[in-house]
């Protein structure tokens, strides 16, 4: 029956003219294909309760993530260093916050019950790659629109933190925004989706605020640490230990 | 890779007592060059444009990545932090660059006393140091920019086109401030345009070339 509105969609596209009814129907298909595929992993997943394929699937979410992370920035690293700090952030960050979140507060039996493990790592993951894409292009634009001023504290006698304090305290913040902006619009702007899902699937309204609420602090902390770990070692890849700004370290622009 | 500095290439038994020893500097563009920069005087960088005169200075500064060493009074550059080298030795671009919305915002207050004193020298309006800096000329904010140099007490000064933006009035009494502080002990590595200007401030010249 829903999929109707996807057919009124296309008809409104067709007649308007607005080109989209093609790339609309291609996402929905891919949607419908992507998610059914994940139910049948997931179900396969679940039922087998194996702490190493648990571990396995995680890898490879993170794998993604890390990899959807240095390939975002229109400013690139050279060489693998990219893949280097997002591999590093995206797997601290998020196996930190879930782990300690399995551990402390939501405590499955076992701890590592792929059932909680899993799911929680997607969301967790989303957050992530979120904050650490936009913080780290965030801060190698900044750095390469700010150079000349970089230079000239550097010229004066600046050590790199101080010189590129501004814009790492900027591209940090940028990071954050989405996570804040959810967190200030839950519930009055929007229902987040884990407590639809949740009030959808016949659990109490406030139980299933409260798990919201739990898994807003872990959002949040991840994302912070992901915005913070990504501008921190950058900082370091572009400057040397004699506080030079090494911009050679950046990969050449692609035009257009 | 540039091949490793060695100790005894160093010519430093002639200079003991001068102020900067530039020994076989060179990065993979500019060939090496060593020269000899006493106290109070000046030296003049030539070369073809684009041969790797601001490279040589930025090189001297340590903002780039080089072989060679740089002596100042005695002590090795790789011996000092960088920032500690570079209150000492200032590299002044061609560009000004600026980060806070006024001239006086980028002095510490006990500096004001002399920003003011040498803002009067330059015949820099008070009012200059305190208007929003996309207010301000190219040539205000070059001299600002000289003022901003000086006031770290340099003992050398990297100067990339000081004069560049002036009229024939400020040129000279630029000139003036900088003999003055010549006078002083300061040094000076000079890039600039008009031979002159070379002349005037009693500028020795060393020339740079591209690697070929």
């Amino acid at each position: 029956m829903a999929s109707a509105l996807l057919l009124i969609n296309g008809v409104i596209s067709l007649v308007l003219g607005l080109q989209v009814h093609r790339s609309l129907v291609i996402a929905a298909a891919r949607m419908v294909v992507q998610l059914l595929l994940v139910g049948l992993v997931l179900r396969w997943i679940l039922a087998l309760q194996s702490p190493p394929a648990t571990l396995l699937v995680i890898l490879i979410m993170i794998g993604a993530a890390a990899r959807e992370v240095a390939a975002r920035p229109a400013r690139k690293l050279r060489g693998y260093k990219s893949y280097a700090i997002s591999g590093t952030v995206v797997s601290m960050a998020s196996l930190l916050t879930v782990a300690l979140a399995l551990t402390t507060a939501i405590r499955p039996q076992p701890w590592h019950d792929p059932r909680y493990a899993i799911p929680l790592m997607g969301i967790v993951l989303g957050s992530v790659l979120n904050s650490a894409s936009i913080s780290l292009d965030a801060f190698l634009t900044r750095i390469q629109d700010a150079a000349a001023v970089i230079e000239a504290r550097l010229a004066l006698g600046a050590r790199r933190r101080e010189a590129l304090k501004p814009y790492l305290v900027a591209a940090i913040r940028s990071g954050m925004l989405p996570v804040i902006n959810q967190m200030s619009a839950a519930g009055i702007i929007t229902l987040p989706g884990i407590m639809t899902g949740q009030v959808l699937a016949g659990m109490d309204a406030l139980e299933a605020a409260k798990y919201q609420i739990l898994l807003m602090f872990i959002l949040a902390g991840a994302s912070g640490l992901a915005a913070f770990g990504c501008v921190i070692l950058s900082a370091y890849s572009v400057t040397d230990n004699r506080h030079r700004l090494r911009l050679d370290r950046l990969a050449p622009q692609k035009q257009g | 890779m540039p091949a490793p500095y060695a100790p005894e290439t160093h010519p430093v038994s002639a200079s003991a007592r001068s102020l900067l020893v530039v020994d076989a500097v060179a990065s993979p563009i500019i060939a090496p060059m060593s020269f000899v920069l006493e106290q109070g005087a000046c030296t003049v960088v030539r070369g073809r444009s684009g041969a790797g005169k601001t490279r040589l200075l930025r090189l001297i500064a340590d903002l780039d990545e080089g072989s060679g060493e740089v002596w100042l009074n005695g002590v090795a550059r790789s011996q000092l932090p960088a920032p500690v080298w570079r209150k000492q030795v200032v590299y002044q671009s061609a560009e000004s660059a600026w980060w806070l919305p006024t001239v006086r915002d980028h002095f510490r207050v006990d500096q004001h006393a002399t920003l003011e004193h040498l803002a009067d020298v330059l015949t820099l309006g008070k009012d200059r140091l305190d208007a929003d800096l996309s207010l301000l000329s190219t040539g205000e904010r070059q001299r600002a920019m000289l003022i901003r140099s000086l006031v770290m007490q340099p003992k050398v000064l990297l100067l990339d086109e000081p004069t560049s933006a002036l009229d024939r009035d400020n040129i000279a009494r630029v000139e003036q401030l900088l003999v003055d502080r010549m006078r002083g002990g300061l040094g000076l590595v000079l890039i600039t345009h008009a031979e002159e200007q070379a002349a005037r401030l009693g500028g020795q010249f060393v020339e740079v070339q591209r690697r070929t």
